[in-house]
């Protein structure tokens, strides 16, 4: 059961990973050791999976295209869509899998080099799987915010300097 | 006959004093890369959904003037707020009025209720407009110093020495701009029973309310006998970073709040409407930002104040608003000095005491209002600024020996 304090310490890491133990103590006005016990058993319980940079490829002029493919999945007797799942979330090209309400059943974020290395993933690896019944293709055109980073240019501050 | 523009003007505002704060501003334009710590306004933008509520508003046309008083639906609102909040009753219909900002509110405050002579006593270090408009309703401004040991609470016996037969207002602002300092329940009732016993009236200028890290807000006006003889003043501006929006509202009495309606009513007519359709919805549905903004606040607070002592500047944590508001005795300089050869020796932007009255002096502003990476980068240039200044004692500050 995560505290009031678990949860504040994970918002911070969640908005900076890199912001030291010290920091955080400060901040919260606590001990460091409580700060460091307390993500230690964070991590343990893999509450805190990992911490990783941010990073907005497009301007990396790195090319990675990501595309988001509706997959309809005829669920197999006794393990639902899970077998498909499993088999699809250990290719490096997926990036992101959820099984879905609505009109289709899987969404599958696939990442790619190109608009050709993600058909061919669709049509050699994805589609051909047993239970696909089918899949539909949308490419990202351009990333205006992911997981909650807004990634078009910094708002300037426009207060004054000075200000009573 | 040449025309001489001095010669028509008003003796009253020509004697006032530009505000301290024109200076250092004049010379900032000058400068690039400065992290200001003078800011006094919030950082966050106005919540999403309240300028969306603004501009849907607009798209609808609503941008004819409102009541004299302000959009029903917000008196309304307001009043069901303050409710919540204090457990204080005003009626929408003749308790509130709607202003452009606290500033008006407090203009239209004063000039209700002054007559020429009357004393208006207000607790120093106290926001830059509180001296100048007591001035221009004609009003006498008598200054109490608060002071640091008392964590710049107004004390009884300070409040008891400035208070004369002609002392008609006290001037309140808990949390207080500059000081960061509040006051509880405990520490306002002897207030109120020496404003009772001189019949004193008092306008509580509130408007950090939603601003304190350590315990609640008390208002002045929810403190036993004092809802009549306390004008309340509050607003949008800090706790749902409304500044531009310029938004606050007045409750009190049916008689204060008539007459000031009266002034209003000739010269402002509404408080813009589009603001007011935002502050609508600041109220029903802001308290997530408002909560949100309030937590990141106190960590910068304890962030901010902890490097602050450990590079040399004496500061206790202040309770509410986003000041600092910590003692540059230390390094020998005046606040003046001290603020001004940090913006031209290390580009950090502090405003000096002093500009708050007298007893301002001896320390610097530093808002909080700003992410805590700025933050610590002031901090670090600060602490090379006290660390020369160690090695080398006081001296002249630059701009006496440029100019």
């Amino acid at each position: 059961m995560l505290t009031e304090r678990d949860l504040a310490i994970l918002e911070m890491l969640e908005e900076d990973a890199r912001v030291p133990p010290a920091e955080i103590a400060v901040r919260l006005g606590i001990q460091e050791a409580e700060v460091r016990a307390a993500i230690a058993n964070m991590e343990k319980d893999r509450v805190i999976v990992k911490y990783k940079a941010k990073v907005n490829w497009e301007k990396a002029d790195e090319h990675r295209l990501f595309a988001f493919i509706d997959v309809r999945v005829t669920p197999e007797r006794n393990r639902g869509f899970d077998a498909v799942a499993r088999r699809l979330h250990r290719f490096p090209e997926v990036h992101s899998l959820y099984l879905m309400s609505g009109d289709h059943d899987l969404t599958v974020v696939v990442q790619g080099r190109s608009l050709k290395e993600i058909a061919a993933f669709v049509s050699e690896k994805l589609a051909p799987l047993e239970g696909v019944q089918g899949t539909a293709t949308h490419f990202v055109l351009k990333v205006y915010k992911d997981d909650g980073d807004i990634l078009l240019e910094e708002e300037e501050d426009r207060r004054l300097a000075i200000t009573p | 006959m040449t025309f001489s523009p001095d010669s028509k003007a008003a003796r009253v505002p020509q004697q006032i004093p530009p505000s301290g704060i024109r200076k250092y501003f004049d010379l900032l334009l000058t400068m690039n890369d400065v992290i200001s710590l003078g800011v006094g306004e919030p950082d966050f933008p106005v919540p999403w959904h309240v300028t969306e509520q603004a501009i849907y508003s607009l798209t609808k046309g609503y941008t004819s003037y409102t009541s004299n008083s302000g959009l029903l639906e917000l008196r309304q609102a307001v009043s069901l707020w303050l409710h919540s909040l204090y457990g204080l009753l005003y009626d929408p219909e003749g308790e509130i009025l709607i202003t452009i900002g606290v500033s008006e509110a407090l203009d239209l405050a004063l000039r209700s209720l002054v007559n020429p002579g009357d004393e208006v006593v207000i607790p120093q270090p106290c926001y830059v407009s509180y001296v100048p408009c007591t001035t221009l309703a004609g009003g006498v401004p008598v200054s109490v110093a608060t002071r640091p040991e008392h964590g710049f609470k107004l004390t009884p016996d300070a409040l008891q020495q400035a208070i004369s037969p002609r002392s008609k207002i006290l001037l309140l602002n808990y949390p207080n701009n500059p000081t960061g300092a509040t006051m509880t329940q405990d520490e306002l009732l002897p207030i109120a029973d020496l404003v009772e016993r001189h019949d004193l009236v008092v306008i509580s200028d509130e408007i950090y309310d939603r601003l304190t890290y350590e315990g609640d807000h008390c208002s002045f006006a929810s403190l036993p006998g004092m809802k009549d003889r306390t004008i309340l003043l509050n607003g949008f501006s800090k706790s749902h970073a409304m500044t531009g929006m310029r938004i606050g509202y007045a409750a009190s009495n049916r008689t204060f709040i008539g007459l000031m309606t009266r002034i209003h009513q000739y010269t402002a007519l509404c408080a813009p409407t589009t603001s007011q359709m935002a502050a609508i919805e600041g109220l029903r549905s802001g308290a997530p930002a408002v909560r949100k903004m309030v937590v990141e606040y106190d960590q910068r607070r304890r962030f901010f104040v902890d490097g602050l002592n450990a590079i040399g500047l004496p500061c206790p944590l202040p309770a509410g608003a986003f000041y600092a508001f910590p003692s540059i005795t230390p390094t020998g300089l005046t606040s003046e000095q001290f603020s001004e050869r940090l913006l031209l020796e290390q580009r950090v932007a502090t405003i000096p005491g002093s500009v708050f009255g007298q007893s301002g002096e001896g320390h610097i502003r530093c808002a909080y209002a700003t992410p805590v990476p700025n933050l610590r980068r002031a901090l670090e240039r600060m602490e090379e600024f006290i660390a020369r200044l160690e090695r080398r004692p006081a001296r002249p500050s630059i701009a006496q020996r440029v100019g």
